[in-house]
């Protein structure tokens, strides 16, 4: 077992139980915190990939950005906050049976589609996945996506401004 | 060169991963939790991207990966500000007290 293989059990088994705590914890703000842990766990996992740029937007966008505003939100409507009980009495085996077929589907999947080879990933040129490489694909190959991307954002804040103001005096 | 890791290795934990956040959304009624479920998702997505990236040596898949990131954060914006406004005329987050439009 090399320590690269080492590293990436290490942080599936992380990411995997961080993402079950997440699941079955009852407080909203402990499911928060396991995930914000199986962000940062994937984020190192980009790290062991060479995507430099993507593990630090995945720290700072996701782990920071995303998971304040969720528990800004969770603070603002309470998090003791217990759920009602199922309506529907099969729902929960109903779900494990989907999940379970769904798990057999992506087994499936990871073993036929890397091939004969299977899969190993090999070197890389220098500088793959940094910033710079990034940007100059980011502006010049993918520089409308880019622009409408900004369109969307500003949308979303538009969106969302409309969404929670509220009752306005008229 | 990762030796030892391969793109079956990755698959299966972005698969794993997945299928936890399926299942989150699944077993799940508090609208919140739901959606941070959705947001695994997207992240096991990410993982396969930024694999597929390396093993096929394409920078493309990392600059995909950037824009389901910016997509994901309007995304919360937006869904957020939906369960505020779901909160604030029903006082609750229950996904099944949310079902007026049930035939």
């Amino acid at each position: 077992m090399t320590v690269e293989f080492a590293i990436f059990l290490g942080l599936s088994l992380v990411a995997v139980g961080a993402a079950i705590g997440m699941l079955v914890s009852r407080n909203a703000v402990y499911s928060v915190l396991f995930l914000v842990i199986v962000f940062l766990a994937i984020a190192v996992l980009f790290l062991l990939l060479s995507a430099a740029f993507i593990a630090m937007v995945q720290v700072a966008v996701y782990a920071g950005a995303i998971m304040i505003l969720f528990l800004f939100v969770i603070m603002l409507l309470g998090p003791e906050y217990v759920e009602s009980e199922p309506s529907h009495p099969w729902q929960f085996a109903t779900a494990l049976v989907l999940s379970f077929a769904l798990i057999i589907q992506f087994l499936i999947v990871a073993i036929v589609l890397p091939g004969e080879s299977g899969g190993d990933i090999g070197e890389v040129a220098q500088g793959f996945g940094s910033p710079a490489s990034i940007g100059t694909l980011l502006f010049k190959e993918y520089l409308i996506p880019f622009e409408v991307a900004s369109l969307l954002l500003l949308a979303a804040m538009v969106g969302a401004i409309v969404l929670t103001r509220g009752e306005h005096p008229r | 060169m990762i030796p030892g890791v391969s793109m079956t290795h990755i698959l299966i934990l972005s698969g794993v991963l997945f299928t936890l956040g399926a299942l989150g959304v699944l077993i799940r009624r508090n609208s919140i939790v739901m959606f941070m479920a959705i947001e695994l998702m997207l992240n096991a997505a990410n993982l396969a991207f930024v694999g597929f990236a390396r093993s096929m040596e394409a920078l493309s898949g990392q600059v995909f990966v950037f824009f389901v990131i910016a997509v994901a954060a309007a995304e919360v914006a937006v869904g957020l500000a939906l369960i505020v406004s779901v909160y604030r005329s029903r006082s609750s987050i229950d996904i099944d007290k949310v079902s007026d439009l049930r035939g």
